[in-house]
C-alpha cells in the first residue's frame, strides 16, 4: 500500500496541529497515537477527509487499556490509537456522533473491557445477555477464561427493545431460534398492519468467547481458530489472521502459496454466493432456481472436498502459505474442467431468473438501501456494491497476488434485493475469471517458508476481500510468540445496520428474502 | 417457461442412493430406516435443527442434506420450523452461555418421545471452544442426547448415516 496524497495532507495536518503523540511505537502503519482528549477532534478531522469508519477494538498492556480505530482513506487504511491508563477513569468521547457503526463497537468494547464511551445515544449492553454481570468484564487479562457463572445462565428476558405506541401498532418478537436452519439472532419488529415501522437486531447469541478463547494459543492453533469464527467463510478468516501474524513478523509468503490461497478465496466466493442466490429464489417460492443452484454447489464442494481435502475449504492455511501444495498438473486440470461449464450454467440459470416475471416481481424493489444510507452505515462487499459503492479491497488497496491482475468489481445503483443478488451471480462469473487468470500464471515453487518467532511482543493487522466484503483482522503476539490479543471484524458488522435500515418501506412477509439477500454473519459478530 | 423445462429435463435426477455403489450395506439400512419411519413415525420423521453456538459450517453441510443428491425427504424426513411439530432435534455449536436457556426451552416444547441428536465435534463435546465464560461445551451438558455425529462439520453423508443408524436403534 503506497501512501496517497490524501493520507499524507491529512497526517501533515495532524502533525502541524499538534495532535499526534511524539513517542509513538505502534508496529502496524500507516497509524497514529493520539491523547485521549484529541480522541473526537482527531476523528472529526479524519472525517473531513472522506474517510470511512472501519471498525473499534481496544487491547489491554500492561497498565493501560489501547483503543484502536480504523478508517479506509481513498485506498488506504489509517489506525488511531490512543492509551487510557487504568488508574485514570476508562472513558472516551463515543465516535457515534461522527460515524454510526461505531455505535456497536464501543457497546461491545464496553461490555468486554468495561471502557465507558460517552454520548454514545444507545448505552444498552449489545454483546452481554446474562452469561456474566455488568460489573465483569471477560476480555480484561484478570478475568478468568472459564468465568464466574455458576449453574444455568437465564435468558436476557429484560433487555429494553425500543417500542412503538399508537393505534393498531403492535409487536412482532422473531427468535433467537429461527423457522429455518439458520443461526440464532433476535429481531423485534414494530408493526402497523403489515408495515414495518421500526426492526431493532439483538445479537450476541452466539457469543462463545472466541477472542477470550484465542488468548495464550500458538500461531498454528489461532489460523485453525480463525477457520471457524464463520464457518462459510474459513479461508478468508484464516488468510487475514496470516496476514496479520506475517505482516508483524515480516515474513513473506512464496508465490505459490498466496495464488493457491487466492484460488481457495475465490472458490469460496462462488460456493456462498451459489448458495444464496439459491437461498433467496427459495425464500420468493421459485424452488426450481433452488435446487439447479443447490446442484452446481454441491458439485463445487465435491471438488473441494477431492482436492483440498475438505468441504468448506477449512484448515488450508499456514502462516507463511498453505498446508500443503494442494495444486499438482492433475489438480489444475480438474479446476479448469469445471471453470467453463459452470459459467455457461450460470449463464443460462441468469437469463431464467431474469425473464421469470413473478420472480422479478418479488425481487425488484424489494428492501431498497438507498446509496446515502449504505455510505451512513458504511456498507461493505455486495450489499454495498448493489447500492453504489464502489469499492472491493482486492482492487482499492490491494494485497498479493491480487495486485497482479484486474480486478472487475461489479457496481449498480438500485440497492433492491434483486440488484443484490445480480452482483452475486456477477461476483461468480468474476471469480471464476479470476481463477482462470491464476491457474494460468500459476508460479512454481515452495507452498510455504520458514519463519521465527518472534522476541519481542508484537501486533499486526491484516484485511483481506471475502465473500461477504473487507474482512478485518487484529491479531497481538506476546515476546513468548503466542496471541496476546486476537480480534476479527466482519463485514456483518456494517452490513446488518444496513438491513434494519432497507426494511423501512417494506412488510413483515418480505423480511426473510431481504434478510437472506444481506446474509449477515451472525457467529461472525457475536464472536 | 421452455427454458426452465428444458433445464429440468436436460437435468433429469440426479439423486443418488445413499452412499452409492461402495456400500450396499449403507443403502440396506436406508430402506430399513424408511420401513421404520412408515410403521413408528406414521411415514414422516420431522426434525427441528437448532443452532446452540455453531461457526454455520454444520449448518451449511445440513442445509445440503436437502439438495437433490442427498434428497432427505425421500425417506419421509424433513425439516419443521417448530419444536412443537418436531420428533426430533439436531443441535448443532457448542451450547453458548447465551443460548442455553432457548435450547432447554426447546427440548422442553418438543412433544415427547422425542430423540436428540448432537452434530458435529462442537456438539458432542465443546471442540475448539471448549468450555468457558461464554460456552457451555457439549450439547450433553444441557440436554439429554441420544446420539452424537462427529465431524467438522460432518459432510452430508455422515449426517445422513448417522441420522438412519439412530432410527434404526
Amino acid at each position: 500500500m503506497g501512501t496517497p496524497n490524501i493520507l499524507f495532507r491529512l497526517l501533515e495536518e495532524l502533525n502541524n496541529r499538534q495532535l499526534l503523540k511524539a513517542d509513538s511505537s505502534i508496529d502496524y502503519c500507516p497509524a497514529v497515537d493520539i491523547e485521549p482528549i484529541h480522541w473526537l477532534a482527531v476523528t472529526h478531522m479524519i472525517q473531513q477527509y472522506q474517510a470511512r469508519f472501519a471498525g473499534l477494538w481496544v487491547k489491554e498492556l500492561d497498565n493501560a487499556f489501547y483503543v484502536i480505530a480504523c478508517f479506509y482513506i481513498e485506498k488506504n487504511y489509517l489506525f488511531v490509537r490512543t492509551a487510557l491508563h487504568k488508574k485514570t477513569p476508562l472513558r472516551l468521547p463515543s465516535l457515534s456522533c461522527l460515524y454510526l457503526a461505531s455505535s456497536r463497537f464501543e457497546r461491545h468494547a464496553h461490555d468486554l473491557f468495561g471502557i465507558e464511551f460517552t454520548g454514545n445515544e444507545d448505552s444498552r449492553r449489545w454483546t452481554r445477555h446474562q452469561a456474566w454481570s455488568a460489573n465483569q468484564y471477560p476480555l480484561r487479562k484478570d478475568f478468568p477464561k472459564a468465568g464466574y457463572s455458576t449453574g444455568k445462565t437465564p435468558t436476557d428476558k429484560t433487555y429494553p427493545f425500543l417500542q412503538a405506541t399508537g393505534e393498531g401498532v403492535c409487536e412482532v418478537p422473531v427468535g433467537p431460534i429461527h423457522a429455518g436452519i439458520i443461526e440464532p439472532g433476535h429481531f423485534r419488529f414494530q408493526i402497523a398492519g403489515e408495515d414495518i415501522l421500526y426492526l431493532e437486531e439483538r445479537l450476541g447469541y452466539l457469543h462463545k468467547g472466541i477472542e477470550k478463547t484465542a488468548e495464550g494459543k500458538d500461531i498454528s492453533d489461532l489460523i485453525h481458530l480463525a477457520s471457524h469464527v464463520s464457518g462459510d467463510c474459513a479461508v478468508s478468516y484464516a488468510w487475514s489472521a496470516c496476514m496479520a501474524i506475517e505482516s508483524a513478523l515480516q515474513i513473506t509468503a512464496p508465490d505459490r502459496a498466496l495464488f493457491i490461497r487466492a484460488i481457495l478465496a475465490e472458490r469460496e466466493r462462488i460456493a456462498n454466493h451459489l448458495w444464496d442466490a439459491a437461498a433467496i429464489c427459495n425464500d420468493v417460492g421459485f424452488a426450481f432456481a433452488y435446487y439447479q443452484l443447490g446442484r452446481l454447489r454441491e458439485l463445487w464442494l465435491r471438488t473441494n472436498a477431492q482436492l483440498f481435502g475438505h468441504r468448506l475449504l477449512m484448515n488450508c492455511l499456514a502462516i507463511s502459505g498453505v498446508q500443503k501444495d494442494y495444486l499438482p498438473e492433475s489438480a489444475v486440470q480438474v479446476i479448469r474442467q469445471e471453470l467453463k461449464p459452470l459459467e455457461k450454467e450460470v449463464g443460462e440459470l441468469e437469463r431464467i431468473l431474469n425473464s421469470n416475471a413473478s420472480l422479478q416481481n418479488r425481487l425488484k424493489t424489494t428492501g431498497i438501501l438507498s446509496s446515502d444510507i449504505a455510505q451512513a452505515v458504511g456498507a461493505l462487499g455486495y450489499v454495498g456494491k448493489a447500492s453504489g459503492i464502489d469499492f472491493d479491497v482486492r482492487r482499492d488497496a490491494p494485497y498479493a497476488p491480487y495486485h497482479q491482475f484486474k480486478i472487475d468489481s461489479p457496481v449498480l445503483s438500485e440497492g433492491d434485493v434483486a440488484a443484490r443478488l445480480s452482483i452475486r451471480l456477477k461476483e461468480i462469473v468474476n471469480s471464476l475469471q479470476l481463477i482462470d487468470a491464476l491457474l494460468k500464471d500459476l508460479p512454481a515453487g515452495d507452498y510455504q517458508t520458514g519463519w521465527k518467532m518472534p522476541h519481542r511482543a508484537t501486533s499486526g493487522i491484516g484485511i483481506v476481500e471475502s465473500w461477504r466484503g473487507e474482512l478485518l483482522t487484529f491479531v497481538g503476539l506476546d515476546s513468548l510468540g503466542k496471541i496476546s490479543r486476537y480480534f476479527p471484524r466482519d463485514p456483518s458488522w456494517f452490513n446488518w445496520l444496513a438491513l434494519e435500515r432497507l426494511i423501512y418501506h417494506d412488510i413483515v412477509p418480505d423480511f426473510p428474502v431481504c434478510n437472506k439477500s444481506i446474509n449477515g454473519s451472525y457467529s461472525g459478530c457475536d464472536l | 417457461m421452455l427454458k426452465t423445462l428444458k433445464k429440468i429435463f436436460q437435468i433429469g435426477i440426479i439423486t443418488e442412493p445413499v452412499d452409492a455403489p461402495s456400500s450396499p450395506e449403507t443403502e440396506a439400512l436406508g430402506k430399513a430406516c424408511q420401513a421404520i419411519i412408515d410403521a413408528k413415525f406414521n411415514g414422516s420423521l420431522a426434525i427441528r435443527q437448532v443452532d446452540a453456538g455453531s461457526c454455520n459450517g454444520c449448518e451449511l453441510e445440513i442445509h445440503a442434506l436437502n439438495n437433490a443428491f442427498y434428497n432427505l425427504e425421500r425417506f419421509g424426513i424433513h425439516f419443521v420450523a417448530s419444536p412443537r411439530h418436531a420428533d426430533l432435534l439436531l443441535v448443532t455449536g457448542p451450547v453458548s452461555r447465551h443460548m442455553e436457556e432457548a435450547l432447554r426451552i426447546v427440548y422442553e416444547s418438543t412433544p415427547d418421545p422425542k430423540l436428540v441428536i448432537a452434530a458435529g465435534d462442537c456438539a458432542a463435546c465443546g471442540g475448539i471452544f471448549g468450555e468457558s465464560y461464554a460456552s457451555a461445551g457439549a450439547v450433553s451438558n444441557v440436554i439429554p442426547v441420544d446420539l452424537v455425529i462427529r465431524g467438522c462439520p460432518p459432510t452430508p453423508m455422515q449426517l445422513l448415516t448417522g441420522l438412519l443408524s439412530l432410527i434404526r436403534s
